[in-house]
């Protein structure tokens, strides 16, 4: 992450997997990787790959053989946590595809879908109150980041209801404002409450976001477009040092 | 446990939100905050819980501020959205007659109901009854239309369950066009207005027709008439038409019960419809009243005589309902009242009670009011209102010549020469005659007899059971007495003898019933 210092800060929405809005289920994006699943067809990889492909390595991958990755899995630049069920081709295929220092680690936890019970970033998560000790600890050790246990709007599936980057974070709409400031602080990054895919509040189903990109589910109003790049702070382009002339900011949005 | 509620499924109400920029026309929103309703039952469990204050989101279609709602829509853009009437009829046809002011309800039966009335309403909601299974109806009411535009429109309020768990609330118009359609009593009503299929001939043997006024206020008071079509009066009698049968077996049961009658059926065929079986009859009740009346003398036959405990041969009748009340064991034919003057009472029995009415035994002086001459010494019933001076009616049998073959039966009869009936009121009435009464009596829409031209006769009579119905408090009990509106209490009743001519008081009447066009053609005043 530190080498690529141009890039372009966009926004992508109208993403469909096989006609469903829901980009965050099929996928995975961190700063050092993203993980998307396997469709019937490349619509859906090619839009990652013609975005990040140079700058980090896309995986197709199935995990569990199933194709709801995003919501299985949970990780940052610095690791990827994958339920029991995954198969051994599986975990060895990550290991393989991703670069070495994200470490795969493989955890027996009852709570088997670690996308919905874990929300992270680089340097600190969120998780399900009903998480084991023992997960808890693995995750501050293989992500290196702190882990918090909390509830998003009286809701314990904190992977499901908020999503954020280092940069900033969406979560549930009916969140209160103690509750905001609260996690905030917890967090360190701004936070606003805010909808995906046409009111959907099921926020990290509807999205998945990086600190440079975020993709949307092909149902997202302009209005929901707009809170999103200016809470993920997407809009401006970054110019720390410019690698690459052109320096576009688009954004491409959905009317 | 933790307290936190898992709320995959958030129902919230929206209601009226007071948004500056929201115009709403049909819906009314408003929004229920749910975490107040989670902190309310935590505070009832006696925990701290810090005050949860709702957020703001952006409408994610149109980006105004708004509460967050389970359809994360602002008010204008759900209902944009969102129409919960869509596949509601908003258009419906309903048959009206118009002679009954009625409304089908099909397949047969006809609801008579007034415009914007509660049972129009019910009315006109049920027609809708498959659309509104699909939503849940809150309320509805009328909207104005002119009474001639043959419209109706109804505004209704539903509610329905949309998106996620919000549910709205709209309002709509139905409109309702009339159709005129007679309904089916009007239709035969029309086509033969003396078509009837039972009839009850109600006939009396005697000259006067005291028991047809009675009777008449009667069925007034029970309503028995109410599904005659026609009323006729015929010599010495009343005819009463019906469309049912069982119409016309009630009104006979009725008669039953209230006077003393014969009766007999008979039917005619009208029409046969071999294929069906089916038979059409006319059905004709013959009910005969005895021709037994209040203050008629009785001679009774030996067997009925003997047969109610050795009563005399001759009785007075006191009291006609479907018994027949006897008093005083003696017997004559019926015969003209005539006045008497009373000198002189003597109590001789103390009172004696009747069942109704009571009654002190004493012996009287009396002189014919034409005839001053003969002194009668006699004994009546009557001395409980007879005073000396008081003018009395009774029968003369000391004049009378009897050629009846009962009362040759009789050896040994001694028949008194005076049998007193009632007091005579005659004297006082001069005063009072042509001052209108307090009261007045409602009567049936009956078919005069034109073709005997006896009205005076009539009026004659009909007076005289007036002055009948003032006297008696017990022939009354039975009757509905209306207040006149037109009575103005004279002046000159102040001034009168210890003894008042006896009226009616005024809390045994009922106060008049409004009469409009609405009545049935039954009834109407008359003074």
């Amino acid at each position: 992450m530190s080498t690529i210092t141009s890039l372009m800060s966009r926004i992508f929405a109208g993403l469909q997997f096989e006609n469903s809005c829901d980009v965050g289920v099929f996928s995975k994006l961190t700063n050092a990787y993203c993980l998307v699943a396997i469709g019937g067809s490349e619509n859906f990889y090619s839009t990652f790959e013609s975005e990040l492909a140079d700058v980090i390595p896309v995986v197709k991958t199935s995990i569990a053989g199933t194709r709801i990755i995003g919501r299985l899995c949970a990780g940052n630049k610095n690791g990827l946590l994958v339920p029991h069920n995954t198969t051994d081709q599986e975990l060895q295929h990550l290991r393989n595809s991703l670069p070495d220092q994200v470490v795969v680690q493989r955890i027996e936890e009852k709570l088997s879908a670690l996308g919905n019970c874990i929300a992270c970033n680089d340097h600190v998560a969120l998780t399900h109150t009903d998480l084991d000790k023992e997960t808890e600890e693995i995750i501050a050790d293989v992500l290196g980041i702190e882990v918090f246990r909390q509830t998003i709007a009286g809701n314990i599936l904190v992977g499901s209801y908020c999503a954020f980057s280092n940069r900033g974070g969406l979560v549930h709409p009916h969140t209160s404002i103690e509750d905001l400031d609260e996690l905030s602080t917890l967090l360190q990054v701004p936070l606003v409450a805010g909808t995906i895919n046409r009111g959907s509040e099921v926020i990290a189903a509807g999205m998945t976001v990086n600190d440079w990109t975020a993709f949307c589910g092909s149902d997202t109003t302009a209005t929901e477009l707009s809170v999103i790049e200016s809470v993920f702070k997407l809009r401006e382009a970054q110019p720390s040092a410019i690698v690459d002339e052109m320096r576009k900011s688009l954004i491409d949005t959905y009317v | 446990m933790p307290t936190e509620l898992r709320l995959n499924r958030q129902i919230i109400f929206l209601f009226l939100l007071k948004h500056p920029a929201a115009k709403l026309q049909h819906l009314d929103y408003w929004i229920l905050n749910y975490q107040q309703i989670k902190s309310k039952s935590a505070m009832a469990a006696n925990m701290f819980v810090v005050p949860q204050t709702k957020g703001t989101v952006l409408c994610c279609k149109c980006g105004i501020l708004m509460a967050p709602n389970p359809a994360n829509m602002c008010v204008t853009c759900l209902r944009s959205e969102v129409d919960i009437t869509e596949g509601l009829r908003k258009h419906a046809t309903i048959m009206h007659c118009p002679e009954c002011d009625s409304y089908l309800q099909p397949p047969r039966t006809w609801l008579k109901a007034q415009l914007e009335s509660k049972e129009l309403l019910t009315y006109c909601v049920k027609r809708l009854e498959t659309d509104l299974k699909k939503v849940r109806l809150v309320n509805a009411e009328f909207i104005w239309t002119e009474p001639h535009s043959k419209r109706i429109k109804v505004k209704l309020k539903v509610q329905k369950e949309v998106l996620n768990g919000a549910i709205l609330e709209q309002s709509y118009v139905v409109e309702y066009v009339l159709q005129d359609h007679m309904c089916e009593s009007c239709t035969r009503f029309q086509a033969n207005p003396d078509q009837w299929v039972a009839s009850v001939q109600l006939r009396q043997r005697v000259s006067h027709r005291r028991t047809f006024f009675y009777l008449e206020q009667l069925i007034l008071k029970h309503d028995a008439a109410v599904h005659a079509i026609k009323i006729k009066q015929m010599d010495q009698g009343i005819d009463f038409f019906f469309a049912n049968k069982s119409h016309a077996s009630k009104f006979v049961e009725f008669l039953d019960k209230v006077a003393p009658t014969k009766r007999r059926e008979s039917k005619q065929l009208v029409s046969h419809d071999p294929k069906n079986n089916t038979y059409n009859y006319k059905y004709t009740f013959s009910v005969e009243i005895s021709p037994i009346c209040r203050e008629d003398l009785i001679c009774l036959p030996p067997r009925v005589a003997v047969s109610l405990g050795n009563l005399g041969p001759l009785v007075i009748c006191t009291k006609v309902t479907n018994n027949i009340a006897l008093l005083d064991p003696l017997t004559l034919k019926a015969m003209q009242l005539v006045e008497y003057d009373v000198f002189n009472v003597e109590v001789v029995s103390p009172e004696f009670n009747n069942g109704a009415s009571k009654y002190v035994m004493a012996d009287v002086e009396v002189a014919r009011v034409t005839d001053y001459g003969k002194l009668f010494y006699v004994r009546t019933h009557l001395g409980h209102i007879l005073k000396p001076g008081d003018r009395a009616l009774g029968y003369d049998l000391y004049g009378a010549n009897n050629n009846d073959n009962e009362l040759d039966k009789y050896q040994n009869l001694v028949i008194p020469e005076v049998i007193l009936i009632k007091k005579s009121y005659e004297e006082k009435r001069q005063k009072k005659r042509g001052k209108p009464r307090p009261w007045k009596l409602k009567s049936l829409d009956m078919e005069l007899d034109e073709s005997r031209g006896y009205e005076e006769k009539m009026n004659m009579e009909y007076e005289e059971f007036l002055r009948d119905l003032e006297e008696n408090p017990e022939l009354r009990f039975n009757l509905s007495l209306y207040r006149n509106k037109d009575y103005q209490p004279s002046e000159m009743a102040s001034v009168s003898d210890g003894d008042d001519v006896p009226s009616v008081p005024l809390e045994e009447l009922l106060a008049d019933l409004e009469l409009s066009e609405e009545e049935d053609g039954d009834d109407s005043m008359r003074d």
